[in-house]
């Protein structure tokens, strides 16, 4: 119901707008309200949404990916390419930029943004070459003392045949190991997907931060729902169980900060989407940027290892 | 032959839903029938075929280890249900028919023991609980083995036997496999050596991380090792997949392991590198 009233007033904010446009009359008298009707019901949506809503809006198309929040935030980005060994993967990528000012090393899943551009990217599905590009990106960044900024939106490393003949599980685990050693900070915002070892691969951050709408899980509820119930079509159910959402992992102690969302989700206003995630990022880098190389390794590990739930008897 | 002698004397137990009273045990490759006497005392090999049959953390270790050197670690931690996770079952349901099964209250065993005398820390994942699936525990476990082995100076060995990280435990599960990569740093620092055995199956999170850091990868032949299942990849690229694909042999092919090494050829391959590896003297 709430949600048919309020695409009735986002139809009526954009009519209005196109008339004003249009006719160049001025509006603001019948907008400003309506606009602000929207904004609550917005929020009042997103206080209400299921596990699977969240899912669905971090699935949204014209959701930002990674370059829309680069292109946004980040200056001077030069992309480098290739693993030296075996090839260039779109899925995942990375360089020098500065952000919002800061000289880091980025690490990006980036999903593409039209249908050509996501088949040529796998939907943020990297192969091998990817996380051993990151390795070497990693390098880098330590040589240069840059802190390491990642953004993480991939439903998991591909599944391929190719994939597997070059040790997908090899390369992910190189990475993870190469991000636990980085004397460098290394800060980590999941602004979509967080699906499993290939998101994790890049997500070994002294902070790790989540946008409102984002999932992060050890599998993606459709993987989840075809083994529990072998039942794809149950993945709304699997999003319950897994306890995948920001918050969810807010309260299990995964990451340290949830960041905001334009109400009714970062597709709505990307701009506003990137001013809070850059703020966050920039804000996390800036409270790492005094610690020295061991100390920032040694939190790291020590964020890492205290993981998990158990009794001792 | 002395394994005769170590397989007469204790009796492995026997695997779940396999208890049988029976005499004999079909060989699922070869179709021979085969004395279960004679398969225990070749360490759950075919002697026909060579097939390697699944063992439990219990078999493993006898594999292994020098008779009696076994000193177990694991135990005192316990599994929780951190999400209140319920799917076909309760999470908590699920884990007391596992441990009543395997009599572990997880998928994970580790100690300490010798291997032709040479002091050795072990942890061995037991794919008989909830298919040997990595959640808190097993993650905490494993840091705590490669830790002790650090602290004691001993090498440490590891045998994966997994489907991957727990889905039960979701994103805590995940975080297992940094926090086993963190607790192997420590065996990095003092330069001791590290050897993982994959053997069947070994997937998904665990492929991902601990197992295949090593500085020596073994792999049991015909063994089935991967990231991504062969259900899941079929899936997603609809076409079928190459014989032997994902199989032990297929990755020493591609030069992902260091070798195919029979199981029963375990105990005096780890004790021949092991022994060069740490400039072991040999005594004469």
């Amino acid at each position: 119901m709430t949600s048919d009233t309020l695409s009735r007033l986002e139809a009526q904010v954009r009519d209005l707008e196109t008339t004003a446009r249009e006719t160049g009359q001025n509006l603001d008298a019948a907008l400003t309200p309506l606009k602000a009707e929207v904004e609550r019901l917005r929020a009042e949506r997103s206080a209400n949404l299921s596990r699977w809503d969240r899912v669905q809006l971090a699935r949204t198309p014209g959701r930002p990916t990674a370059l829309d929040y680069v292109e946004r935030l980040c200056t001077d980005f030069t992309e480098l390419h290739g693993d030296r060994a075996y090839g260039d993967d779109p899925a995942l990528i990375g360089g020098p930029a500065r952000w919002q000012g800061t000289p880091v090393m980025l690490l990006l899943q980036q999903k593409g943004r039209d249908t050509k551009s996501k088949i040529k990217r796998r939907f943020g599905s990297a192969n091998p070459e990817g996380y051993r590009k990151a390795v070497r990106l990693m390098d880098l960044a330590d040589r240069f003392g840059l802190p390491v900024v990642s953004l993480i939106d991939t439903q998991g490393a591909y599944p391929g045949i190719e994939a597997e003949e070059r040790g997908q599980g090899w390369a992910i685990a190189e990475s993870i190991r190469r991000m636990v050693r980085l004397k460098v900070p290394a800060v980590c915002a999941v602004i979509g997907e967080g699906g499993s070892g290939g998101a994790l691969a890049i997500g070994v951050g002294n902070r790790v931060l989540i946008q409102e709408n984002a999932w992060y899980s050890v599998i993606s509820p459709e993987g989840a729902a075809s083994i529990i119930w072998k039942d794809a079509s149950k993945a709304p159910e699997a999003a319950e169980a897994l306890r995948l959402t920001a918050e969810d992992l807010f309260d299990l102690g995964i990451v340290e900060e949830v960041i905001p969302e334009p109400p009714g989700g970062a597709h709505l206003d990307p701009d506003a989407a990137a001013r809070a995630l850059g703020e966050a990022v920039s804000r996390s880098l800036a409270e790492l940027s005094g610690m020295d190389g061991e100390t920032l390794r040694a939190q790291r590990a020590r964020r890492f290892r205290a993981m998990g739930a158990f009794t001792e008897v | 032959m002395a394994l005769d002698r170590f397989f007469r004397r204790r009796r492995p137990q026997p695997q779940s839903g396999a208890e049988l009273p029976d005499l004999w045990t079909q060989c699922p490759q070869c179709k021979a029938g085969l004395y279960n006497r004679d398969l225990e005392a070749n360490r759950f090999v075919c002697p026909k075929c060579s097939h390697h049959f699944r063992l439990d953390a219990g078999q493993r270790l006898a594999a292994l280890l020098d008779e009696g050197s076994f000193e177990q670690q694991s135990g005192r931690v316990h599994p929780t249900d951190p999400l209140s996770f319920q799917d076909t079952e309760p999470y908590l349901e699920r884990l007391a028919r596992a441990q009543k099964k395997t009599g572990r209250p997880d998928a994970i065993l580790t100690g300490t023991g010798t291997i032709e005398g040479m002091p050795v820390t072990v942890a061995v994942m037991d794919f008989a609980f909830n298919g040997g699936s990595m959640g808190s525990v097993v993650g905490e476990e494993i840091a705590r083995a490669a830790e002790h082995a650090a602290r004691t100076s001993t090498p440490l060995v590891l045998v994966a036997a997994s489907g991957g990280a727990r889905m039960q435990e979701s994103a805590l599960s995940l975080m297992q496999m940094a926090k086993t990569t963190v607790a192997l740093e420590g065996l990095v620092a003092r330069g001791l050596p590290y050897v993982s055995i994959l053997t069947d199956p070994t997937t998904g999170g665990v492929t991902a991380s601990f197992a295949t850091i090593a500085d020596v990868i073994i792999a049991e032949p015909g063994a089935l090792i991967g990231f991504a299942g062969p259900r899941v990849i079929q899936q997603t690229i609809r076409q079928h997949l190459p014989e032997g694909f994902q199989r032990a042999e297929f990755l020493l092919e591609h030069g992902m392991v260091d070798d195919v090494v029979d199981r029963r050829e375990h105990r005096a391959y780890l004790a021949r590198l092991l022994g060069v590896l740490t400039q072991r003297e040999v005594s004469a």
